[in-house]
């Protein structure tokens, strides 16, 4: 279909290039504005998106020869698993640059052009179908997060946006190496071409180790989420939002676009290993979450639980599970993100985001409560919200695939409800030392609540939309990954049948 | 001799400049040189005659010196580090007035003897040639007025450089022994193994050592972090970039021996991988921002191992492209450097602090220089492992690709700490160096990063030359 542009390459260009613009604008107000109505407009680009059609094939393809000689190409496509991480990034920047208005006082365009940077490269990620121009924009996004956290940050950001980049890089470098192996081995740098590949198990298994590295550093999956909660505490508000509503879900997405179609042999080899590790997540970040009295880390140590989830979701390889993971994945990013742009407004107010300093908001903030209750219902589950559905179905394909993994699962959701309960019967109805002056919710503040509120009920009561538009990938996703593991199976157990027949056939030989 | 002018139109025109400067060199002490005003525009007019002249292909002086897309490939790449070395140095405030000329002289002639070396094919013109780009260098090192490091750093370098030297020399006569000739078209055609020649191994051992000396690669590297910490920023831009394109142009050359697998492949791997991680390591642990340069081109010597090791086309290619974005990124890390200590002092990574308000062009160019040296993309340095990494990978070095990413890693801490200091520690320290901003300053620094950041989104051009460049060595 024509739309008269290249939808994909202009959401990545367009921010770039309204980026540039930042440098001859000048005023704050006017920066602030410039990127409000950039983000608005990269959301109008993004309207020939709605034709999306519901089935599994890759849509708005757009293909370059980048590098001939190293068949390097600039290709860029949408399936069911990236759409709807593409609309999530889109409504997220302008969230960011809302929460940021009063947030963020000091070298404004500098904080728009990260911003702007950030969303370029975030877009790049959940569209290219070329193993190093995803490579590409998966390292770019570095850059801009790196500088959100060291500039903007808490006190303490040095070490944090330090150990934010170390921990990240050195993951993604062994990446790089898959990356070329996978040239080598399949003869091409092409994502769908390489979907049709069988590689050796000892190929795949090296790969996915390589790969599961990075991706489970970005999840980030216990026990490699220690740079996390740091990057998170020392974040701004934004930078918190991003972080939690899209960077961490480029680590699912990498297991879902890379692990699971070209490794399928290895994925379903170390499947008890990655589920194992996801249940520990869960366990592990809901317990910690229990125990933090600052509200931002304690969201952090959550995202932890819920990412498990994912994770978990993914390598069940049954059709309810990867549902759910990529629910959760849209959901966590709704709804995290939602809390840490309300830790935001109350840290605007109070300069503190100890629990113990933000105590009895229901009776003076009413508004700021019941957006707070709401995430907070969301984010453990509630029947009605988002999180409800994309859990109910890990639940499901969790019990589908055992019954012990669908049993240890289950402390994770009551941790859940636990820790949010606290906080958020401790932030209603605490006693109040300072509240009394503060004032409740701005209404750009409402805005930048609400929205993300709306999206909790809509997905909640109506998820099968969302549902018809993942379903035709995620079908032929496990389609595939079923019939290609046991291919890559029969390829590693020929060796083995062979010398067991000719064993058999000196034994029986060796008997006449 | 064959002989024909048309075809060095490059060298000779760079040969021209060496003779105007000793000119002016001779010239009454009284007379203002002006040569700041007219060099420039040369060097310029080099990198230009050198890209015209790109098609020259042809063998001269009995065979020992070629034209080839190697050699111009390379003669192009050392007219622009020129230029840009001279661009940089024209404003040097620990430069003596009377010795401007005499300074850019040297420069010129060690150029020139890059130029030399990269079209020479047989060892004892590469001898020549490497000498001859060496003493200039010797001379141009100690140039540094009030300061005694400089006199300390030249001591070093010609102390290391005549060990070296003679090394090189010894195993020349090695190889003539045990090969009987000197021609690498004809030694090409000869076994390389240990088993059958241990004397030509040994011999072609020592004498990679003195392009290993130029090359800073482990064990051959003491003099480096000295060296650019000791000689003027400006020196050390130069020191750090041109002659280790002379140095790659001749491994290059002489990888067309090395097959993978031979012993002297496995040595030349495994000092890649030494010089790699010893050079991170070390950079690590400097303040000095020189010396985190120096280091990390130990490093990047180890990097450009992969490309030589690899035995195809694709791996010279991947080689001399990388050489180039090396010298590149170099070029606009010593640029900013020498426009921030605009009084000519040695840059401690506290004095970077701040930058990016007081110079946000240098700040922003330095960045994009510090990244590019990591490897991240979008920049030329990512493609350039890129092309090495897949060139090298499954011709039997596997680890070393691996150890290569690996110690991108632990590269990433010091590199990022010139951007930290740059963007995020706010407190300039009292007595720090005021930075150039003057436009020359802030267009140079602009344009060297837009370079970085082309080549790395459009590499295509420049990769087609190279491969063509390999694919015609190892036909």
């Amino acid at each position: 279909m024509d739309y008269g542009y290249p939808v994909l390459s202009s959401l990545v260009v367009f921010p770039l290039l309204a980026a540039a613009g930042l440098f001859i604008i000048r005023g704050e107000t006017v920066v602030r504005g410039y990127t409000l109505a950039a983000s608005i407009f990269e959301i109008i680009l993004a309207i020939p998106l709605a034709n999306y059609t519901f089935n599994a094939d890759f849509q708005f393809v757009e293909r370059i020869s980048w590098v001939s000689r190293w068949g390097l190409e600039y290709h860029l496509a949408v399936d069911g698993i990236s759409i709807l991480m593409i609309w999530l990034t889109l409504f997220t920047l302008p969230l960011c640059v809302l929460c940021s208005w009063t947030y963020i006082s000091k070298r404004i365009k500098e904080f728009h052009f990260c911003l702007l940077f950030m969303t370029a490269a975030c877009v790049g990620v959940f569209t290219a179908m070329d193993l190093v121009l995803f490579y590409v924009f998966w390292e770019a996004m570095l850059i801009p997060m790196y500088l959100l956290i060291a500039v903007w940050g808490g006190d303490d950001r040095k070490y944090a946006s330090i150990k934010f980049f170390l921990y990240t890089l050195a993951g993604s470098t062994l990446l790089l190496v898959a990356i070329v192996a996978f040239r080598i081995e399949g003869g091409t740098f092409s994502i769908p071409a390489l979907m049709q590949q069988t590689f050796s198990f000892r190929f795949q298994f090296w790969c996915f180790l390589a790969m599961a590295l990075a991706f489970a550093i970005k999840v980030p999956m216990f026990p490699f989420h220690t740079w996390l909660p740091a990057a998170h505490v020392q974040a701004p508000s934004a930078g918190s939002v991003i972080l939690a509503a899209i960077l961490l879900k480029m680590g699912t997405y990498g297991f879902l676009r890379f692990c699971l179609p070209l490794t399928p042999a290895a994925s379903e080899y170390f499947a008890p290993m990655m589920i194992a590790i996801s249940i520990a997540s869960i366990l592990y970040g809901g317990a910690v979450a229990l125990g933090q009295s600052d509200i931002k880390k304690l969201i952090a140590y959550s995202s932890v639980g819920h990412m498990g989830f994912v994770t978990l979701g993914i390598f069940l390889f049954n059709q309810r599970g990867v549902e759910g993971a990529l629910f959760q994945m849209l959901n966590h990013g709704i709804v995290t993100g939602g809390l840490f742009m309300m830790i935001g407004t109350v840290y605007e107010r109070s300069h503190s985001r100890d629990i113990g300093k933000n105590l009895g908001l229901g009776k003076y903030m009413p508004a700021f409560m019941f957006f707070w209750g709401l995430y907070s219902l969301a984010s453990f589950g509630f029947p009605g919200t988002n999180g409800f559905v994309g859990e109910a179905l890990v639940f499901i394909g969790a019990f589908q695939h055992s019954l012990l993994v669908g049993f240890l699962i289950v402390p994770g959701a009551l941790l859940a409800a636990a820790y949010m309960f606290r906080v958020g019967l401790k932030l209603a109805w605490g006693e109040p030392s300072s509240a009394k002056s503060w004032r409740d919710l701005r209404s750009r503040e409402w805005i930048y609540l609400l929205i993300p509120a709306v999206l909790v009920f809509y997905i909640g009561l109506a998820p099968g939309v969302f549902l018809k538009m993942i379903d035709p990938s995620i079908e032929k996703l496990l389609a595939d990954y079923h019939s290609r593991k046991q291919v890559a199976q029969v390829q590693t157990e020929q060796p083995m049948q062979t010398a067991a027949r000719e064993l058999m056939n000196g034994i029986v030989e060796a008997k006449n | 001799m064959n002989f024909s002018p048309t075809l060095v139109v490059p060298e000779l025109f760079q040969f021209m400049l060496v003779m105007a400067l000793f000119i002016q060199s001779l010239g009454n002490r009284d007379w203002e040189p002006h040569v700041e005003k007219w060099l420039p525009l040369f060097a310029g007019l080099g990198f230009f005659v050198s890209i015209v002249s790109f098609k020259a292909s042809g063998v001269m002086f009995y065979g020992v010196y070629k034209l080839d897309m190697l050699s111009q490939f390379f003669k192009i790449a050392i007219a622009a580090g020129f230029f840009v070395a001279v661009l940089n140095a024209t404003r040097q405030p620990t430069l003596a007035g009377e010795k401007r000329s005499d300074y850019y002289m040297f420069l010129a002639l060690s150029a020139w003897g890059l130029m030399l070396l990269s079209s020479a094919t047989e060892l004892f013109t590469i001898y020549l040639a490497l000498e001859l780009s060496s003493y200039s260098l010797y001379t141009l090192i100690p140039l540094r007025a009030t300061d005694k490091r400089a006199a300390e750093a030249g001591i070093k370098y010609i102390l290391f450089g005549a060990v070296a030297t003679a090394l090189a020399l010894y195993g020349l006569s090695y190889v003539l022994a045990a090969q009987h000739t000197t021609y690498i078209a004809e030694l090409a055609g000869k076994s390389w193994a240990w088993a059958d020649s241990p004397m030509a191994v040994i011999g072609l051992s020592l004498f990679l050592a003195g392009m290993f000396y130029k090359l800073a690669l482990f064990p051959f590297h003491f003099w480096c972090p000295d060296v650019y910490q000791g000689a003027s920023n400006e020196t050390a831009a130069f020191v750090a970039t041109l002659p280790k394109l002379g140095a790659v142009v001749v491994l290059v050359r002489l990888a067309t021996l090395l097959k993978p697998g031979l012993e002297i492949t496995t040595t030349l791997a495994w000092l890649g991988a030494i010089s790699m991680t010893f050079g991170n390591f070390c950079a690590l642990a400097q303040r000095d921002v020189k010396r985190i340069l120096g280091f990390s081109s130990v490093a990047h010597a180890g990097y450009v191992m992969l490309g030589l090791v690899a035995g195809t086309a694709q791996g010279l290619a991947a080689a001399a492209f990388y050489s180039l974005a090396y010298v590149i990124m170099n070029l606009l890390a010593f640029w900013v450097v020498s426009r921030v200590a605009s009084d000519g002092r040695n840059l401690m990574l506290d004095d970077l602090n701040g930058l990016y308000k007081r110079a946000p062009a240098l700040a922003f160019s330095l960045g994009v220089g510090a990244f590019a040296l990591v490897g991240l993309p979008p920049t030329v340095g990512f493609i350039g492992k890129f092309f090495l990494i897949t060139a090298a990978w499954d011709h039997g070095y596997n680890w070393l690709v691996i150890t290569l990413a690996v110690n991108s890693a632990f590269a990433i801490y010091y590199y990022l700490s010139l951007v930290r200091h740059a963007y995020t520690e706010e407190t300039v320290l009292e007595g720090s160096a005021a930075p150039d901003t003057s436009v020359f300053s802030v267009v140079g620094a602009g344009l060297l990063a837009a370079v970085v950041l082309v080549l790395g989104l459009i590499p295509s051009p420049v990769f087609e030359f190279a491969i063509a460049a390999g694919e015609g060595l190892l036909k």
